[in-house]
């Protein structure tokens, strides 16, 4: 009985943590206690924020990584290096542009040592499954970006993996291209026609995992964290139109925004608070440009996020990026899956170029806490002038480099916008010296 | 491959042979004629070369010209194949690396003419009264000239791998071996085939060079275009240095069209992009060996070795994996290897202190230096002219498309001339007026590698933005705000690429130029080239080590403090696109 249970369950994750080298000493934790299991003849989605682990835990499951913490088992052993029967696709497609498009699709089989015939054999199937048929001897650089991506999915059946990881497959093609292969591959998977025996993908796209998946799990951010599980059972093929689609769109978009203001409550601030605060650079045109499409008809200054994220032809993550960045400087208020403009935001959204930097400047310094900081330090100073490695250093406590770099560079752009300093990328340094 | 997949291949491509395999045929067996008959003169003893001396009729040149090259193919195989090795162990692992990096740095700044005199001694007594023994010293030489910039070259490619390509192999199970056959070798192709070209260059230099030459009581004359020219000086013939300078041409176009041209055209599926952009480099060559039936058929089976033993089960060592995932390095194992590399540091230190300090004083240091400074002097002012003269010239042609298309071809044919052919006709000059040596010897330092800075120019120039130009020409800008203010940052990063190029291939080249000799009239140019050049011809080791490590730093500080700095100031502030 229990060994029953143990075949089906494919990979087994429990409480897997793992933590990446921050800029100073301590470690920066990315996935915290994440349990996840994968059965036999399900799609799983892994739906999350940038920067919500999930990609991680996919590397984890891939055996690209290993976890700081936790046990993860594939197929009852613990996974150390790339286990067998584990295939990937990859955003980027990951082809070799030098090899063909049959030469790629036999490079995992070559790996395995399949000889010759076989493997001529067992690729040309892969390829004409997937649709390729007549591109074998096509180079990748010959091909649009769909068809290379079918290639990629070739490349990974054709080793007839019992579980196919994606990592979110579809988000470097166009919105039509996208559609096609997600419809195809389903088609594939409700007939039993592709040869594995379950999926796991990764995506920021709320209407693809509920297009695809039978089992959703939402991840929360900063550390990374399961924060809820959704089972799907409509029936193949699903339809976007349909209520029950668009109330489960609804519902994750709810789901995801919700993280973001109960974190708000629980820690007197909005998304990580204080100067440790990870600025994701959004430029100032595109937040003017936001709030004027909210403050005008037909939002009003209120808009559901999926019919804004529509018109707008941006992703959820997107989306819910300015959003975020909006409810940080307080022009808007995100919750429930809407996005609402604040008093300030209708006020901004009215007012001329010089009046709208002011008003853009004071609330960097008063809700921005490392703006406030480089403004007292440059006031304080004799010169007026402080070197950008100061708050490197200081944001490097509290994050990766590469966020602080990030965060610096929201911090020079947003700044210069609301002419509170001038930066020389030169030497480095913030001042309060504007060019007469 | 098995023997079915064969002989498919066979029947579906049908060799029934064409017009194509029969001048493929005979290129290839010409080529395999050649190549054994250069081989069996070096096994001859080297008695005779006293016997069949070099000889100034024109009719002997072919060959000499055949010997040349071959030393030359020979080193670039080597080159090719240090490269492989050492840049996937300096690149696999972390402790090597820590050596292995900046060894190479120190060796591309030691000029190679130096390497000549402790080669030329050690290769001789390795194989005893037989040509090969200076054929390989004269190999060495060219090795020196062409196996540090492609092994860093590779090197940086191998760091470089782009991390979904590493996943996608690792995810695929491919072993260490196969992912170095099929990820790291295709990706740093297209780096390493223009580093090999640009080495080759340099190569003819110092091949000519190193034909003919004196260590101490040890003198080499190999046949080969070099001693051609070596002889010919000599006995002041100009006519026969006019021969020489039509023979290495036409081996230039030869080995330019014959090797490298299929090699670019057939790597360009290797260049990483995943849209194809431009037109692709074509080769007649390529395309005449790719239209052939039964020569294709015949090379299927080579395609399968390849295949085959890119595909060989073997692993890394495990002390050179990757480091990643599976926790930290070891800090014990760091420590010995600190304390062993401090320890042979430490030894060489010493050894080398000792064998210098008998024969050395601290006043022949000054004196090297002194003569480095001057030397330094040379190169800057010679950098300085040649600037003054190739930047307007560069960016005339460059802007004007149809004009550069001709002229960029013929300045990189005269980069990759070997100068020293034409020394000699400067020299006779020379003497003739009875000029001052210390003065006129110099331009031939640049005589070389000025075409680098000319071609470097004339490519900035044609890349410089249509629209840009026009913004300029439609504000007005005229005169010397529009070369301080458009072109000449538009290029400036070309220019540094051609001038680091240009500076290092002077330095090489004091050896040869700072002294020279017409008949029996020698001309001397105070320097530490000429420094070099004598101690080595008196078989004076400790000042020929003094002066190569003299040379050596100056060239190391010139590069850390001028050349570095501006070409990140290039690629940071002015880098267009």
């Amino acid at each position: 009985m229990l060994e029953q249970v143990n075949q089906t369950k494919l990979i087994d994750i429990r409480s897997v943590c793992r933590s990446f080298p921050k800029g100073s000493g301590e470690d920066l934790l990315v996935l915290e206690k994440v349990d996840l299991t994968i059965h036999s003849g399900e799609i799983v989605g892994l739906l999350g924020r940038s920067g919500s682990g999930k990609s991680t835990l996919l590397r984890i499951i891939a055996g690209l990584i290993a976890p700081s913490s936790g046990n993860a088992e594939c197929r009852g052993e613990a996974i150390e290096g790339p286990p067998n029967g584990v295939a990937m696709v990859f955003q980027s497609f990951a082809l070799f542009p030098w090899l063909t498009v049959l030469q790629n699709v036999e490079l995992g089989l070559e790996a395995l040592g399949i000889d010759a015939a076989e493997r001529r054999q067992r690729a040309l199937a892969a390829i004409d499954l997937i649709g390729l048929d007549g591109f074998e001897s096509a180079y990748p650089k010959e091909l649009s970006g769909g068809m290379r991506q079918r290639v990629g999915f070739a490349r990974a059946l054709v080793v007839h993996p019992d579980l196919l990881l994606m990592d979110e497959p579809f988000s470097a093609l166009d919105v039509l291209t996208a559609e096609t292969l997600r419809t195809d591959l389903v088609d594939l998977w409700i007939e039993g026609r592709l040869p594995i025996k379950s999926i796991l993908m990764v995506t920021h796209n709320i209407e693809e995992a509920v297009l695809m998946c039978d089992r959703v799990l939402v991840f929360s951010s900063n550390p990374g964290r399961v924060a809820a599980e959704y089972k799907i059972d409509l029936p193949h093929p699903r339809n976007r139109l349909d209520p029950a689609f668009r109330q489960l769109v609804e519902t994750l978009y709810a789901r995801m925004t919700q993280r973001t203001t109960t974190k708000t409550t629980a820690q007197e601030g909005i998304h990580g608070t204080g100067i440790g605060m990870v600025l994701n650079h959004v430029s100032s045109n595109v937040l003017s440009g936001l709030i004027e499409t909210l403050a005008g008809p037909p939002y009003n200054g209120h808009a559901d996020l999926p019919v804004l994220a529509g018109q707008l032809q941006l992703e959820a993550d997107e989306i819910l990026h300015l959003g975020e960045s909006l409810q940080l400087l307080r022009f808007a208020q995100l919750s429930e899956g809407d996005l609402v403009l604040t008093e300030a935001g209708k006020r901004f959204a009215h007012l001329e170029t010089d009046a709208r930097k002011k008003l853009f400047a004071e609330h960097l310094v008063n809700h921005v806490p490392v703006m406030g900081l480089i403004k007292r330090v440059l006031d304080e100073r004799p010169t007026h002038a402080a070197p950008a490695a100061r708050f490197r250093n200081e944001l490097e406590d509290y994050m990766s480099e590469d966020y602080a770099d990030e965060t610096l560079k929201t911090i020079v752009s947003w700044g210069r916008y609301a002419e509170l300093f001038a930066y020389d990328e030169q030497s480095e340094t913030f001042s309060l010296e504007n060019p007469h | 491959m098995t023997l079915q997949d064969l002989r498919i291949a066979v029947l579906t491509q049908a060799p029934r042979p064409n017009i194509w395999d029969l001048v493929a045929l005979i290129l290839v067996v010409g080529a395999m004629v050649l190549l054994v008959y250069g081989g069996e003169q070096t096994t001859l003893p080297l008695s005779a070369l006293d016997v069949a001396p070099v000889s100034l009729d024109p009719v002997n040149l072919p060959l000499y010209a055949l010997r040349t090259t071959m030393r030359m193919l020979l080193a670039i195989i080597c080159s090719t194949i240090f490269t492989f090795v050492y840049a996937a162990i300096a690149a696999k692992s972390r402790r090597a690396e820590m050596v292995l990096i900046p060894l190479l740095d120190i060796l591309q700044s030691v000029p190679i003419l130096g390497f000549l005199t402790f080669t030329v001694v050690f290769f001789m007594n390795l194989f005893p009264g037989k040509v090969m023994g200076a054929e390989l010293a004269c190999v060495f030489a060219i090795f020196t000239s062409q196996a540090w910039n492609m092994t860093f070259s590779m090197y940086q490619s191998i760091r470089n791998v782009p991390k979904d390509l590493e996943e996608a192999t690792q995810s695929f199970h491919l072993s260490g071996w196969q992912r170095f056959w099929r990820l790291d070798v295709p990706f740093a192709m297209p780096g390493l085939i223009w580093n090999a070209m640009m080495s080759m260059s340099g190569g003819w230099f110092f091949v000519v060079a190193s034909e003919a030459i004196t260590v101490g009581n040890t003198t080499v004359t190999l046949p080969g275009i070099g001693s051609y020219v070596a002889l010919a000086i000599e006995q002041q013939n100009l006519v026969a240095i006019g021969y020489a300078i039509l023979t290495m041409l036409l081996v230039i176009i030869a080995y330019d069209q014959l090797l490298f041209r299929p090699i670019v055209a057939w790597a360009d599926k290797f260049r990483f992009e995943q849209t194809a952009s431009g037109s692709p480099p074509t080769s007649w060559i390529l395309d005449l060996f790719r239209r052939t039936r039964a020569l294709r058929a015949l090379t299927l089976p080579f395609a399968a070795l390849n295949r085959t033993f890119s595909n060989l089960y073997i692993v890394w060592p495990e002390a050179l994996r990757v480091k990643g995932k599976a926790g930290a390095p070891s800090r014990v194992v760091d420590v010995l290897w600190f304390i062993l590399i401090g320890a042979s540091t430490a030894y060489a230190a010493w050894r080398a202190y000792r064998y210098l300090s008998v024969n050395l004083g601290p006043s022949d240091i000054l004196l090297a230096i002194g003569y480095g400074l001057i030397t330094l002097l040379r190169v800057v002012v010679l950098i300085a002219l040649a600037t003054l003269i190739w930047v307007p010239v560069g960016v005339w042609i460059g802007l004007r498309p149809k004009l550069a298309e001709r002229v960029q071809p013929l300045a990189q044919f005269l980069a990759a001339f070997p100068a020293n052919l034409a020394f000699p006709v400067f020299v006779s000059l020379i003497v003739y007026y009875r000029l001052n040596p210390n003065v006129w010897l110099s331009p031939l330092m640049i005589l070389g590698t000025q075409w680098y800075i000319l071609f470097n120019v004339i490519a900035g120039a044609s890349a410089f933005p249509t629209d840009l130009r026009e913004a300029a020409s439609s504000f007005h800008l005229g005169g010397w705000r529009w070369w301080a203010k458009v072109v000449l940052p538009g290029i400036f990063p070309y220019y540094i690429t051609g001038a680091i190029t240009a500076s290092g291939g002077s330095w090489n080249a004091s050896i040869v130029a700072e002294v020279a000799s017409w008949g029996d009239r020698h001309l001397t140019a105070v320097g530490l080239g000429s420094y070099i050049a004598k101690a080595t011809e008196a078989g004076d080791f400790p000042r020929v080590v003094l002066g190569i490590a003299v040379m050596c730093i100056l060239v190391t500080l010139f590069n850390r403090l001028l050349w570095r700095p501006l070409y990140a100031f290039g690629e940071r502030r002015l880098r267009l696109g």
